[in-house]
């Protein structure tokens, strides 16, 4: 028995090699997505203001807007333009029912280890169910 | 909270974060509503193309609802950034300067975003 417990390995301080073999619970894998999801929001700020800008600011700029998913921008083409939003959409989606299950745990003190389980299960499929829809509407599937 | 200074100071209870976490929440719940806001416009009957889109932010309330969203996310960003660099990044320099660059990038972007709304 007491071999068996020193041959496992100790994670003391998490190094970034060892994330690849490093088993998470949904809750677990939920958590940092959430962090992931947030710091993708973060970086792609500019981006999304630039969308907003351009897609309100005039009807020829809307149609600029329009235009960028089919003719891209610059030396980036319409594809990769359509694959930054979809990242954008599964981010926020992620980070917005992510956001909702931490207010419900809040709220109503829903912290046990199933909960916690069944609620980032939840989350996980949700946010993909959606990402999934609103990306086939992106790409043009329906 | 009053008579919390000189000796009388609080040294225990881990509640120097209760103010960063109760803003996130509210700022969250603020942004929650207002893409609810949007999605239901968005959803109203009629085609959509610039007029609706538009349409969509040119009320005044809009306006005033949209700048209060700009500065919430602001907010709720620097909470959530700020806590990724304390968990990640340990000297003090480089944490600071990554710690500087967010709020320049947070409050450049408020910035914009402010303009793109009342220039309608």
């Amino acid at each position: 028995m007491a071999d068996t417990l020193k041959e496992r390995p100790v994670y003391r301080n998490i190094h970034i090699t060892q994330i690849v073999g490093y088993r998470l619970p949904p809750a677990g894998i939920v958590s940092i997505l959430h962090r992931v999801s947030g710091a993708l929001l973060f970086l792609l700020l500019p981006f999304v203001i630039w969308l907003f800008d351009t897609s309100v600011t005039s009807e020829i700029s809307y149609d600029r807007f329009t235009s960028v998913f089919i003719a891209g921008a610059g030396f980036l083409p319409g594809w990769f333009i359509k694959l930054v939003c979809l990242g954008l959409i599964w981010a926020y989606l992620l980070h917005f029912v992510a956001g909702v299950r931490h207010l419900w745990m809040d709220m109503t003190h829903s912290v046990s280890k199933e909960q916690g389980r069944g609620s980032a299960v939840i989350t996980l499929g949700l946010s993909t169910l959606l990402t999934v829809a609103l990306g086939a509407k992106l790409f043009g599937l329906f | 909270m009053s008579g919390n200074f000189g000796s009388k100071r609080l040294v225990v209870g881990a509640h120097y974060g209760s103010r960063d976490w109760l803003s996130q929440r509210v700022t969250a719940v603020l942004m929650a509503l207002f893409t609810l806001a949007v999605i239901v416009q968005v959803l109203m009957p009629g085609e959509m193309g610039y007029v609706k889109w538009a349409g969509i932010f040119a009320p005044q309330w809009m306006k005033v609802l949209t700048f209060v969203v700009i500065v919430a996310l602001a907010l709720h960003a620097w909470v959530g950034v700020r806590d990724i660099w304390m968990d990640y990044v340990k000297p003090v320099g480089i944490r600071l300067g990554l710690q500087v660059f967010s709020i320049v990038w947070l409050l450049g972007c408020a910035g914009w975003a402010v303009q793109v709304i009342w220039r309608l």
